[in-house]
């Protein structure tokens, strides 16, 4: 979807420069950014960000997993789920399938996400993540299937949900099917709030289009690593249409943060800490509980009653009213 | 009429010969008279035949032809009664999405849609029917206001895609069209879209999250412009016409595909031939669907619009 609109896209193929900075040796990459030359273990050991100008090398999904989880607890489920071609869709050159093919021999993925459990300093969650190297971090069938399996495990077992987007927008081989993974992801987040289980976003460099249209911005807490381009319209799309030009880094994490669009931008180094702080924060509620509106009434009303005496007859009054104003 | 796409040609060849008898009117001699009447003929048969059989490209220019019935010139010819309700209630009032309550068939409706706008001044006031973050905060609002009431939702929609300027970047576009699927994914009245022209990618999908997704015969509706896909595809946007063709983004070809509910036919030459006929055909798809949707309990229709997203794409497995 890249969006959009009209004339012109932000999507995938634009990004895929090769392989972003990584020198021809490998002892040595290059920061993209600002050119300094980096050991690469150093660099590894820090976690792929620069050591100069802290640019946030782009990870892949096992990375990602690798580096906010628990080491050992990640399960990853429907791993083998592939594509097929439901458009049948005539290419000028290579075919999707043999795109596809291509893609999967290249990236050592099934697909541009992968999804399972896992835990966070003892916490479980569900999770799905995104691959932005897999034909641009495109949103196909099987990246809205994976996203939606991962929600629908979060009901389930009652999970908070995490996902990771990275994304150049919607599959265009894929059509309007793809367009509607954005509907049928968001349908499955309706369900996930309906049973107030909370769902973290946390959105990696770069990210556009349909993702950012749909999934990406619903979360209850929406994080993003600093510098990442965030965007519904990537900036060469606004360029185009605009006929202006942006500098560098004008639509990124920063920016949409002080637009009111994120909760927090957030160094790699301390992603895992505060996932962990979100995790132990927003406890799932109890199934009984949230299910069940009459029982769960019931209980809160005991809960009321033998926290009441305790409080003074003047919070009882701010809280609105007494024991009346609670129990409304 | 006017035949003034590139592929009718011929069918404006006919039409000009049609004319140059007709200007005759009482003089025409008694042959001629027959000539008008065999070319008029022609000019059915002709159409028909072209219009049978059009390409995705073909649908494509059709589907944003000027003349086009648009969402306002719908909902004059559809309802009996319309108030244009205006603002998000938080920034502004972006006219790229009209609605408001009308009466539809005797009963209260909400009707919101994209409006393109008819001739230059018309296009800048209503951006071209591109819309702006507010514009889906005025949908929401519209859409939780239809909800309140218990009025269906009736969304029109024909877009090139919500607007991608930075201006919208800063006030969220992306959030506002996330949370206008949101809305619409659990919103307890029925919902009916219908799109009568472009289907634009994300900022068309916004506004048609809909138990039932009706399309006019000629419309299309796409994951990306087709310019846009073919630049993504094969790097030149000279490729616009293979893209339309291979992503499958006109109505018949969505509806073989399964994905849409209805093909609402268009009058001969298409909609922008004869706007009465178009919406009379509209409206009749729309009743029929209404009155459908009004027999299921709502709780139901929420669960059914959940199953019939939750199903969409298809995928397999790697042995
Ligand atoms: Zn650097």
């Amino acid at each position: 979807m890249a969006k959009e609109a009209a004339g012109s896209s932000g999507g995938p193929q634009p990004e895929q420069r090769s392989g972003p900075g990584v020198a021809p040796d490998n002892l040595m990459v290059k920061c993209p950014k600002c050119k300094e030359i980096l050991y690469s273990r150093d660099w590894e050991k820090n976690l792929k960000v620069c050591s100069r100008c802290n640019y946030h090398f782009r990870l892949t999904a096992h990375e990602r997993v690798n580096l906010l989880l628990d080491p050992g607890s990640f399960v990853e489920l429907d791993a083998a789920m592939v594509s097929v071609d439901p458009l049948n869709f005539v290419s000028r050159s290579q075919s999707y399938a043999e795109k596809l093919q291509e893609e999967r021999a290249k990236v050592g993925l099934n697909e541009g996400a992968i999804r399972g459990y896992g835990t966070i300093e003892g916490l479980p969650l569900s999770l799905a993540v995104m691959d932005f190297r897999f034909i641009g971090g495109s949103m196909g069938s099987v990246v809205g299937e994976k996203v939606t399996r991962a929600i629908e495990l979060g009901l389930e077992r009652r999970w908070p949900v995490l996902v990771v987007s990275t994304s150049g927008g919607a599959r265009m081989q894929e059509g309007f099917y793809s367009l509607l993974q954005m509907a049928k992801t968001v349908a499955a987040l309706a369900r996930l709030s309906e049973a107030h289980i909370p769902y973290f976003s946390l959105i990696t460099d770069p990210t556009t289009g349909g993702v950012t249209a749909s999934f990406a911005m619903l979360g209850d807490v929406i994080l993003a690593e600093p510098g990442a381009l965030i965007a519904f319209a990537g900036p060469r799309v606004i360029e185009q249409f605009m006929h202006v030009k942006l500098p560098e880094g004008t639509v990124n994490s920063e920016f949409v943060l002080q637009h009111g669009m994120i909760d927090a931008v957030v160094h790699r180094r301390e992603l895992r800490a505060t996932l962990a702080r979100l995790l132990r924060l927003y406890k799932v509620p109890e199934a009984a509980r949230a299910q069940q509106p009459a029982s769960a009434t019931a209980q809160s009303q005991v809960e009321v009653a033998t926290l009441l005496p305790r409080q003074s007859s003047q919070s009882r009054a701010e809280v609105g009213g007494g024991q009346d104003g609670l129990r409304s | 009429m006017v035949y003034d796409l590139e592929f009718e040609k011929p069918l404006a060849e006919l039409e000009k010969r049609i004319a140059s008898l007709q200007r005759k009117g009482e003089r025409l001699r008694p042959e001629e008279h027959v000539q008008l009447q065999e070319y008029e003929r022609e000019l059915r048969r002709r159409t028909e035949e072209i219009y049978r059989s059009l390409t995705a490209w073909q649908t494509v220019q059709v589907a944003r032809h000027k003349d086009r019935p648009y969402t306002a010139d719908f909902i004059h010819l559809m309802c009996e009664e319309f108030f244009e309700l205006h603002g998000d209630r938080r920034v502004g009032d972006d006219h790229a999405i009209i609605g408001g309550p009308a009466l539809f068939n005797g009963e209260t409706v909400m009707i919101i849609g994209h409006e393109k706008g008819r001739g230059m001044r018309e296009k800048m006031y209503h951006n071209n029917g591109m819309p702006h973050p507010e514009g889906y905060h005025k949908a929401i609002r519209l859409m939780e206001q239809a909800e309140k009431f218990g009025y269906p939702v009736i969304c029109l929609v024909d877009t090139q895609g919500a607007f991608p300027g930075l201006e919208d970047e800063e006030r969220g576009q992306g959030s506002a069209i996330a949370a206008s699927l949101y809305a619409m994914a659990r919103l307890r009245v029925p919902i009916i879209a219908a799109v009568i022209g472009e289907g634009g990618s994300g900022g068309a999908l916004a506004i048609s999250v809909a138990d039932r997704l009706l399309m006019l015969e000629y419309s299309i509706y796409t994951v990306a412009a087709p310019e846009a896909a073919a630049s993504i595809i094969w790097r030149d946007k000279v490729y616009a016409p293979q893209a339309a063709e291979a992503m499958r983004i006109s109505a018949r070809e969505l509806y073989a595909l399964g994905l849409i509910d209805e093909l609402v036919p268009e009058p001969l030459g298409g909609a922008h031939h004869n706007h009465r006929l178009a919406a009379e055909n509209l409206k009749t798809a729309l009743i029929h669907h209404l009155q459908e949707l009004r027999q299921i309990p709502v709780d139901r229709l929420v669960q059914m619009r959940y199953e019939k997203y939750r199903a969409v794409g298809p995928f397999g497995f790697a042995s």
